[in-house]
C-alpha cells in the first residue's frame, strides 16, 4: 500500500475511513448473526407451538371412525396427506375431511356411524384410492377390516333386555350371526319368556356401524367406537392355563408324584379307574361273562 | 419514489389495459381454472379432477402428488403407493422446467389473497413493514421437515398449513379455515409487505429449491430501454431478484433473472411500458451483437 506522502490531515481521514469500514463490517456481521438468531428463535418457537398443538389436534371424538384399513391413529396421521381421494371414491359419500375447527386433525377422513355408516364395499374403493397407504392396501377383504368395534353400550335402554323382540342390529349386520349373535336367556320379569340378547364378537365385527345406524332408539344403544376405546387388553404377562396346556399338549407344571399305596403285588389303586384294581385278575374272575354259566355251575359241580 | 396513484398508467398508455395486465389475467385464469377443475365434480357431478393439491387424480388416469407433502409423510415413515410416486415425478419434472415458484404465482390460491393485500397496501399507502428476513421461509421449511422426525403424530405442518387448508377448504369445505386466510391477508396488509409468500411460507421455499435451476425464466433482455420508473420493483413480490438482471449490465451480469425467488408471475413484464422484460430460457441472450453490426454496416453504406 502506498501511503500518501502526506500531510497529517489526509492521513487522518484515510485511517478514519479504514477504521470506519472495519466497523461497518463488524456491524454487518453482528447484524447478520443477530438477525439469524432472531429468525431461528422465532421459528423455534413456532415449532414448539406446532408440536404442542399437534398433540391437541390428534385427539378425536369417540364417534368419529376412520375409513377401512386406516393405520393405527399415530401412524395414520403421519401417512395421510389429506388429499381427500378416499372421500371422492366412496360411492356412498359417507366420508368427510376434518375442517378447521372440527375436533379431528384438519383434512383427515372420518365417518359417523349413526348418520352414515360404512357400507362395506367389496372392492374397498377408498383404500384403493389412497396414495400413501394411510389406508393400508394390504386390506383386500373388507371383512378383515377393523374400523372400530360395535359395543352394546346401554343395556338399560336396549329393548332386547326388556324382553322385546327387536334384533334389528342382528339382522342388518353384514356379517350376520357372526359379528352379532343372539344369546337366548331366561326372562326373569315374566318368568316364562325369553330374552334375545345381541352379543358382539370382536373376531368378526368390522366396526362398519350399520348396527348403530339401524338401532331403533332415539340414541343408539349399540355404538361403534374406535378399537382402543372399545376393547380391553389382557396384561402381556397374562396366560390362560387351559389354553397353554392345549398348546403344549400337556400340563405345564410338573405333574404330582404318583401316590404310593402299600398294596400287595398286582394290586393298584386308581380313583378314576374306580378304586382298587387287581392287575391280571380280570380274566381270572370266578364268574363268566355269561350268567347262564353261573347258574348252571351248581349243576355241573353236583 | 414511485407515485402509487399513477402506478401502471404508463404501461396502459403504451400497451393498452389488456396487454399491460396480460399475465395477471392469465394467472387468475390459471388459479381459478385449477380450482374449477376440482369443483366441477362436487358441484355438478362432472368429475375431471379428484382430490386436492396434496394428491389428485385427473380423469381417473393422471396422478399428481405434491412432493413437499409426500416428503413430510415419508419422513414420518410412510412408504407411498406407486401412483403417488409417479405423481410426484410428474410434478417435479414440470416445476423443474417452468420454475418451482410457478406453483406460487400460477397455482396457489393464497396468492390471490396476498396479491389483494399487496394491492390494497399500495392503494391505501400502508407503509408499515416489520423487518424480518426473507430466509425465514427456509428455517420454516427445515422446521416442517424436522418435526415429523421428532414428534409422533406425523405431518405436523399440514395441521396448520394455510396453503393446503385454503384449497382443501374451497373444494371440500372451509370450516374455520377462512380465519387462517383472513389472518394471512391482514398480516400481509398491515404487518409486513409480502409477509407470507415472500418471507414465511415453507411451501414456497420448497418449490423455490425445486426450481432453482429451472429453464423458464423472466429476463430483462431489453434492459437498455429501462427508464428507471421503478414500477417493476413496486409490483414485484420478490423485488430483490430484479436488480442483478436489470442493472447488472456494467458488471457484465446476465439479463436473465436467475434467482429462484422469482415466481415467474410476469407482473414486471406487464407493468413495464418499455417492454424491458420477457419470458425466455435460462440461457437467453440478446441478439443485439448481430443487430448492431447490421446497423453499423447499414450506416456505413449510407
Amino acid at each position: 500500500m502506498v501511503l500518501p506522502l502526506l500531510n497529517a490531515t489526509k492521513l487522518k481521514t484515510f485511517l478514519l475511513q479504514m477504521s470506519d469500514s472495519k466497523d461497518k463490517n463488524e456491524l454487518n456481521r453482528r447484524q447478520f448473526l443477530g438477525n439469524m438468531l432472531k429468525t431461528a428463535c422465532g421459528v423455534g418457537l413456532v415449532g414448539l407451538g406446532l408440536a404442542a398443538y399437534s398433540k391437541r389436534a390428534s385427539t378425536m371424538p369417540a364417534n368419529y371412525i376412520r375409513p377401512p384399513g386406516a393405520l393405527p391413529e399415530e401412524d395414520f396421521l403421519g401417512a395421510c396427506i389429506r388429499c381427500g381421494l378416499c372421500v371422492r371414491d366412496c360411492p356412498y359419500d359417507i366420508l368427510f375431511l376434518g375442517e378447521v375447527g372440527d375436533e379431528v386433525a384438519t383434512g383427515t377422513p372420518y365417518f359417523i356411524a349413526r348418520t352414515g355408516p360404512c357400507e362395506m364395499c367389496e372392492e374397498i374403493p377408498c383404500v384403493v384410492a389412497c396414495p400413501t397407504n394411510a389406508l393400508d392396501h394390504d386390506l383386500k377383504d373388507i371383512e378383515e377390516s377393523r374400523m372400530g368395534l360395535a359395543v352394546l353400550i346401554d343395556q338399560e335402554t336396549c329393548i332386547a333386555f326388556h324382553g322385546l323382540r327387536c334384533e334389528v342390529c342382528f339382522n342388518v349386520c353384514p356379517i350376520r350371526n357372526r359379528a352379532i349373535t343372539l344369546d337366548m336367556q331366561h326372562n326373569p320379569r315374566s318368568g316364562k319368556h325369553a330374552l334375545f340378547i345381541p352379543v358382539v364378537h370382536s373376531d368378526a365385527c368390522t366396526g362398519c356401524g350399520l348396527c348403530e345406524r339401524a338401532c331403533i332408539l332415539e340414541e343408539a344403544a349399540i355404538k361403534v367406537f374406535p378399537m382402543h376405546l372399545a376393547k380391553g387388553q389382557l396384561g402381556s404377562h397374562y396366560r390362560l392355563g387351559w389354553k397353554e396346556k392345549e398348546k403344549a399338549g400337556e400340563a405345564l407344571v410338573t405333574p404330582d408324584t404318583e401316590h404310593r399305596y402299600n398294596l400287595p403285588d398286582g394290586v393298584r389303586y386308581d380313583l378314576q379307574g374306580e378304586g382298587l384294581i387287581i392287575d391280571g385278575e380280570a380274566e381270572e374272575t370266578p364268574f363268566s361273562s355269561n350268567p347262564l354259566d353261573t347258574l348252571n355251575s351248581g349243576f355241573m359241580d353236583k | 419514489m414511485v407515485d402509487m396513484t399513477t402506478l401502471g398508467d404508463d404501461a396502459i398508455a403504451a400497451k393498452g389495459w389488456v396487454k399491460s395486465h396480460k399475465y395477471l389475467i392469465l394467472r387468475r385464469i390459471s388459479q381459478l381454472g385449477i380450482l374449477a377443475l376440482f369443483l366441477t365434480g362436487p358441484w355438478f357431478g362432472l368429475w375431471i379432477v379428484k382430490g386436492n393439491l396434496a394428491s389428485s387424480l385427473t380423469l381417473d388416469v393422471l396422478p399428481l402428488t405434491d412432493p413437499y407433502v409426500l416428503l413430510q409423510a415419508s419422513l414420518s415413515g410412510v412408504v407411498p403407493e406407486t401412483a403417488a410416486i409417479i405423481g410426484v415425478v410428474i410434478v417435479l419434472a414440470f416445476y423443474l422446467l417452468v420454475g418451482g415458484r410457478v406453483y406460487c404465482s400460477w397455482v396457489c390460491p393464497v396468492n390471490m389473497v396476498t396479491d389483494l393485500a399487496a394491492w390494497l397496501r399500495r392503494k391505501l399507502g400502508i407503509r408499515s413493514n416489520s423487518q424480518f428476513s426473507r430466509s425465514t421461509r427456509y428455517w420454516m421449511l427445515a422446521l416442517t421437515l424436522i418435526l415429523p422426525l421428532l414428534v409422533t403424530g406425523g405431518i405436523i405442518w399440514e395441521l396448520v398449513n394455510p396453503v393446503s387448508m385454503m384449497f382443501r377448504g374451497i373444494v371440500f369445505g372451509m370450516g374455520a379455515a377462512w380465519v387462517m386466510v383472513l389472518g394471512i391477508f391482514l398480516f400481509d396488509l398491515i404487518v409486513a409487505k409480502d409477509g407470507w409468500c415472500g418471507h414465511i411460507c415453507p411451501v414456497g421455499a420448497f418449490y423455490n429449491l425445486v426450481g432453482s435451476k429451472s429453464l423458464l425464466r423472466v429476463n430483462a433482455l431489453e434492459r437498455q430501454a429501462c427508464n428507471d420508473c421503478m414500477e417493476c420493483y413496486v409490483v414485484c413480490p420478490e423485488p430483490q431478484v430484479i436488480k442483478p438482471a436489470l442493472k447488472g449490465e456494467k458488471q457484465g451480469a446476465t439479463p436473465v433473472i436467475l434467482s429462484s425467488d422469482c415466481t415467474n408471475c410476469g407482473r414486471c413484464i406487464d407493468i413495464c411500458a418499455k417492454d424491458v422484460f420477457s419470458y425466455g430460457g435460462r440461457h437467453a441472450k440478446k441478439n443485439d451483437g448481430l443487430k448492431r453490426e447490421g446497423e453499423i454496416s447499414q450506416g456505413a453504406q449510407a
